[in-house]
């Protein structure tokens, strides 16, 4: 599998990593091709469905990028969507997929190199993993 | 409301193995409400078994339904026109939905992915505890509006056991003693004599030990 | 006198009863109830016979009370409502009757859980009060509960447990009055340590004049040592033990412990014995049964009252 390029999809708050985002651009960070944002007003507007999706139509990783803790515009948006996140991530396991395939990051939006480096390490780490044992089926 | 969970996903899916094409139906009232088997539900338990089924390298055809109310026959008769379009339904109902769903269509194989639970509240957010049995004689006129039968876990009638502690039934800390929270709302009402007037030996018939129950409303029948 | 009950014509003729407790073995050898009942022959009245205690399987209540009763001694039927319905345990009740059984202590039992078996459904069909309520009317009225009359009703005295410390303890005299009022004729308590707060339990119930009309018999469990005090201060729901004996039996070698336990349950026997309405003990000697005569002795309450010079 040396030429996997994992399929990664970030759900990305507006008010923190969605901004971080735009500041790593603005910066000249790179980040990998991989990751695919999906920009959303909350991470509390990430349904647990919306996650299991993502991995239906293929994708090998995916993360969901809400504010610091305390931090979230909407109050608990973000703890709520960690709460969800541990849920689909028991879903995976129970299914024989990898949970850490999935997971719940925290950053602020003046975070540039934070998500950039978040962006690498998570593009990492599901390499390592390598593909994610659920393909759509191509007809 | 009554109350249940999804079923484990390695029991769901030994159900449906054989089969390549589900409808998996929800309903639209007490297991919406308690998260286990409303539209939100069928759309991840779906979801779920598509997974496993790309994952085995499989197709299957899951067709998503949330009826307005399962344990009904006028709203059951929605599924109608297109069940033979199915080999197989999965019901995210109460048992009494699985069982309407069975009744009217016989030919089709039923299968349950939830477990029923209980007749119960929600405490907060996210959390049910139970409150009823269904006993059929309702109690709570005279226990203070807390129930015995359904709260204590040996369903005494005459007052506490020998086991509570602080206040805690003695199966677990988690637990409340119903008979201590009975004699604080009795107290708290200045009818605390009232315990010590004997409940008689339940007539359980009412309970179900009369066999299976039924109403029969004889102004509404048609 | 409503019954043949040898506890009963004891607590009548005045003197203080005294009872202990045998539980049936885990198996189907009648030795075992031998042994431990003769340890006990010539020391107490009458001797409870625990039924599935801690909701484990045991050798059933009447059988093994038919045991002790061959050995002409007095069982005591003890019956939880947890295992059986009232149907299953008036036939238990008839039938353990018809073999010379005729005292019996009425309870709800300990729940599965705690048990070998946590799987099982627990019945409840009645509760012990109910439970007491069916064995007098099963005497007093020669009925079965369900009102059918009985050829030849069965003649039990009937008790009834009663734990003074537990919560909620504005209750416990209520939930006495209770038994009392559904027919209990004795009752045990559950074991005293806190002599204090029992004596308070003990003059509300006599206010409440109900010393008049129940035999209060105390339960008393001789500790073996500190770590079993401990232990059930903190891991027997329901269990008073204050600190002051936790620290006497630490306050000895623990080769002297046991002595000292043996110490303290003869000096609250002493002490109990003048409190008002208690008429006798349970002396609950926890696999410790052979400890019982010498607590019955020291205690000052041997010899038993032989019953045909009552």
């Amino acid at each position: 599998m040396k030429n996997f390029e994992p399929e990664i999809v970030a759900f990305c708050c507006h008010y923190c990593a969605y901004t971080a985002a735009d500041m790593a651009g603005s910066k000249r960070l790179s980040y990998p091709p991989n990751v695919k944002i999906i920009r959303v007003p909350c991470t509390g507007k990430v349904d647990a469905l919306h996650m299991m999706r993502a991995f239906e139509k293929g994708a090998d990783g995916v993360y969901v990028a809400g504010c610091l803790e305390g931090d979230c515009h909407f109050k608990n948006g973000n703890t709520r969507a960690g709460q969800r996140v541990a849920y689909v991530q028991k879903i995976l396991e129970d299914l024989g997929i990898e949970p850490q395939r999935l997971e719940m990051i925290m950053m602020s939006a003046g975070m540039g190199e934070r998500f950039a480096r978040t962006a690498f390490e998570f593009t990492e780490k599901i390499r390592e993993l390598g593909p994610c044992p659920v393909k759509p089926i191509k007809k | 409301m009554i109350t249940a969970e999804q079923k484990p996903l390695e029991e769901i899916i030994a159900y449906i193995e054989p089969y390549d094409r589900i409808f998996l139906v929800g309903c639209n009232e007490c297991v919406t409400v308690c998260a286990a088997g409303g539209r939100k539900e069928v759309g991840l338990l779906a979801s779920a078994l598509r997974l496993n089924s790309m994952k085995q390298g499989k197709t299957i055809e899951i067709k998503e339904i949330t009826l307005e109310r399962q344990c009904d026959p006028e709203y059951v008769e929605e599924l109608a026109s297109d069940i033979n379009r199915t080999d197989a339904v999965l019901s995210m109902a109460c048992g009494c939905g699985v069982q309407t769903l069975a009744g009217r269509y016989k030919e089709m194989p039923i299968f349950p992915a939830v477990n029923t639970l209980f007749m119960g509240a929600s405490e907060s957010q996210g959390i049910w505890a139970e409150r009823c049995r269904g006993c059929g004689d309702c109690l709570l006129g005279i226990t203070g509006g807390i129930c015995p039968v359904a709260r204590c876990s040996k369903s005494l009638f005459n007052g506490p056991c020998g086991g509570t502690c602080s206040g805690k039934c003695e199966i677990s800390p988690e637990v409340d003693c119903a008979w201590c929270l009975i004699w604080e709302r009795l107290k708290a009402l200045g009818m605390e004599k009232r315990y010590e007037e004997l409940m008689e030996a339940k007539d359980w018939r009412p309970s179900g030990g009369g066999g299976p129950r039924k109403i029969v409303r004889k102004d509404l029948v048609l | 006198m409503k019954t043949e009950s040898k506890l009963e014509r004891i607590l009548a003729s005045g003197n203080l009863a005294v009872t202990s407790e045998c539980g049936p073995p885990r198996g189907a050898r009648p030795e075992k109830v031998r042994e431990k009942a003769a340890l006990l022959k010539d020391h107490v009245d009458a001797v409870n016979v625990t039924d599935n205690q801690t909701a484990m399987v045991r050798m059933s209540s009447w059988a093994a009370g038919v045991i002790i009763k061959q050995m002409g001694m007095d069982p005591i039927l003890q019956m939880v409502t947890r295992d059986r319905n009232r149907l299953a345990m008036q036939s238990d009740i008839i039938g353990a009757y018809s073999l010379g059984i005729n005292t019996m202590l009425c309870l709800s039992g300990d729940h599965p859980k705690f048990g070998d078996h946590a799987t099982a459904k627990s019945v409840y069909d009645l509760d012990s009060v109910q439970l007491v309520r069916m064995v007098q009317k099963m005497r007093d009225e020669g009925k079965f509960q369900g009102g059918a009359d009985i050829d030849c009703p069965p003649k039990m005295f009937v008790g009834a447990a009663s734990n003074p410390f537990a919560e909620p303890f504005d209750l416990r005299v209520s939930r006495l009055a209770k038994k009392i009022k559904a027919g209990a004729d004795f009752v045990q308590t559950q074991c005293i340590f806190n002599l204090d707060k029992f004596e308070k339990f003990m003059e509300m119930v006599c206010d409440r004049g109900l010393n008049e009309k129940v035999y209060l018999l105390a339960g008393i469990t001789p500790m073996k040592s500190a770590g079993m005090a401990k232990y059930m201060k903190n891991k027997v729901p329901g269990m008073d033990v204050p600190d002051e004996v936790i620290k006497r039996l630490e306050g000895v070698s623990k080769a002297e412990q046991p002595e000292e336990g043996i110490k303290i349950a003869v000096e609250s026997i002493q002490r109990l014995k003048e409190v008002k309405g208690v008429h006798g003990f349970h002396i609950m000697a926890i696999e410790w049964e052979e400890k019982v005569p010498q607590i019955v002795e020291k205690a000052g309450l041997f010899p038993r009252p032989a019953v045909e010079n009552l």
